[in-house]
């Protein structure tokens, strides 16, 4: 059942296969990413309660959306990597873990910048906020687990397992966090922006937004293929197939990079 | 169109402090993202081609010997 | 079975015996921990109000530090004397030997802070009322402590520098213990139910204790080659 899986355990397979789905990803995440940010910022009607602030929306719950997903992303290679022991799913969480680091950055900037016209304040213990920023403290400790290690098997195979620790506690964290948000008191102005999780949300600001939630996908993918490549390359820069990559690809590659 | 001049999508309705950074970090850090991972694969292309060139100096040396 | 358990029993009885001769390295923790403790009064003024206010918080969060100043001791000797490789060739499964390390490990660092618990709740002024339920807090929380804490160790123990990258890998996964266990303190100071809060406990200590080996051999694996 696994076994198409093994052929990509060879860098070089992997490193093909990455730069057939670059363009499928990259070209539609721009493309997305254009159309969304142009209908969020100017075509969208203004919210009646937040006014213009609202669009910030458009790029705060992409990133917060897929800084969740790619962490799944992340322990799902994590486990291929641990149990096929496969070293291109080991380079895959390592791919992944800054891409997913800097999505949950900017949600939490993006939600300090709308917290500060809305609420008055530029950041609070809500739940949601909360949550996050534990989620970039994971992030962080398997990007410096790795780091910590000078061999880099042993430190791709440690970042793998605290990957997969860390995404079975997601959800107990999300949930005492949310848990311990209603025990104390919640402040009322958490709960304007509640209101956009309820499928109540216009059509005209949903589709933007979900145009957005795609081009970032696109977007997150591409550069995880991008920084999956380069290390590719760079473990196996003495083999002949990446040094033909390297080489020729000053003009066949510039477009692909 | 939600605006009726330039100057108004600017201001976004006096939001545009907030809106505009909060978009300007965003695309800030994708495209520090996308620079690194171009920049560190021509600095890999560097690598590659000075261990070559390393390679062909040691071959010609072993012929000439 | 009869061989894991007796395997299990020589290694508790070993641990302890090594870990007895190095008394400074298990009271420095507690001493840190009162340390810490009493410093709070210091920081935040003396006013028994506040006090009782923070002192499950307080509590908690300093005995999760000091645990984490204790936690690399569970593995690190081992490794560095070889007795580790010689555990990973023993004719039991390495998860029984890991259980026994946490066995030793909670006994030796948690034990002594619930001897020492109703003196940080006298401290901090907390109502009596509520120090059976930070007893039992603590109780259940600390087997979790050394269980999530020997998978943090077994992935930074062949590292020089593991001590801050231990805590920062550790403390986010102990946030839900944290939450759960001052929810208690607190439910129980204001004269509700702490059941609730308890039963949570209680269910991490499962769960942790049930994966947290499986993790472990893995993590050691990693580490030892």
């Amino acid at each position: 059942m696994w076994r198409w899986l093994h052929p990509y355990a060879k860098s070089e397979a992997t490193f093909a296969l990455n730069q057939k789905l670059l363009p499928w990803f990259l070209i539609p995440g721009l493309l997305l990413t254009l159309v969304g940010v142009i209908w969020g910022l100017a075509y969208a009607p203004p919210d009646y309660q937040q006014g213009e602030s609202y669009r910030i929306i458009f790029v705060h719950v992409p990133a917060a959306i897929w800084s969740m997903g790619f962490y799944v992303s992340m322990a799902i290679a994590g486990l291929i990597a641990l149990v096929w022991q496969i070293r291109t799913a080991e380079q895959a969480v390592l791919a992944i873990a800054p891409v997913g680091a800097v999505l949950t950055f900017i949600s939490l900037f993006t939600g300090a910048v709308w917290g500060q016209p809305m609420w008055g304040t530029w950041w609070v213990w809500d739940a949601r906020l909360t949550s996050q920023l534990i989620l970039l403290f994971l992030y962080l400790g398997v990007m410096a687990l790795y780091v910590a290690f000078e061999d880099e098997r042993a430190g791709g195979k440690a970042a793998s397992i605290l990957a997969l620790v860390g995404v079975i506690n997601i959800p107990i964290i999300h949930y005492s966090v949310y848990w311990w948000n209603t025990l104390h008191q919640q402040s009322t102005i958490t709960k304007v922006i509640t209101r956009f999780e309820s499928p109540s949300i216009a059509p005209e600001m949903l589709w933007p937004l979900v145009v957005n939630i795609f081009a970032f996908m696109g977007l997150a993918a591409a550069l995880i293929i991008m920084r999956l490549n380069n290390e590719l390359l760079r473990r196996e820069i003495h083999r002949p197939w990446a040094q033909k990559i390297l080489n020729t690809g000053d003009k066949e590659n510039s477009d692909a990079v | 169109m939600q605006f009726d001049s330039w100057s108004a999508f600017i201001a976004m309705g006096g939001y545009g402090v907030y809106v505009w950074s909060a978009f300007f970090v965003t695309f800030l850090c994708f495209g520090l993202l996308a620079l690194e991972a171009v920049w560190r694969r021509t600095k890999l292309r560097d690598e590659a081609r000075k261990q070559q060139a390393r390679q062909q100096r040691i071959e010609k040396a072993k012929r000439e010997s | 079975m009869a061989n894991a358990a007796r395997i299990f029993i020589q290694i508790v009885k070993r641990d302890l015996r090594v870990a007895s001769r190095q008394r400074s390295d298990l009271l420095n923790p507690l001493i840190f921990l009162l340390i810490v403790v009493s410093l709070f009064p210091l920081g935040v003024g003396p006013g028994p109000d506040i006090l009782a206010r923070i002192a499950p918080g307080v509590i908690w969060v300093s005995a999760l530090l000091s645990a984490m100043l204790g936690l690399e001791r569970m593995f690190r000797d081992d490794f560095r004397d070889g007795a580790l490789e010689q555990m990973m060739l023993l004719p039991v499964s390495l998860e029984v030997s890991v259980l026994a390390k946490i066995a030793v490990h909670w006994v030796m660092t948690a034990v002594p802070i619930l001897f020492i618990a109703p003196l940080l709740a006298l401290l901090l002024n907390l109502p009596t009322t509520a120090w059976g339920v930070l007893w039992v807090t603590l109780l259940l929380g600390t087997p979790v402590i050394s269980a999530a804490g020997a998978i943090g160790v077994a992935l930074t123990v062949s590292l020089n520098k593991g001590g801050a990258l231990l805590s920062l890998l550790l403390l986010p996964l102990l946030i839900p213990l944290l939450i759960f266990a001052t929810a208690a303190v607190e439910a129980a100071v204001s004269g509700l139910s702490a059941t609730g809060p308890l039963a949570l406990m209680g269910a991490f200590l499962v769960i942790t204790i049930t994966l947290a080996p499986f993790a472990v051999k893995a993590g050691l694996r990693v580490s030892v080659n």
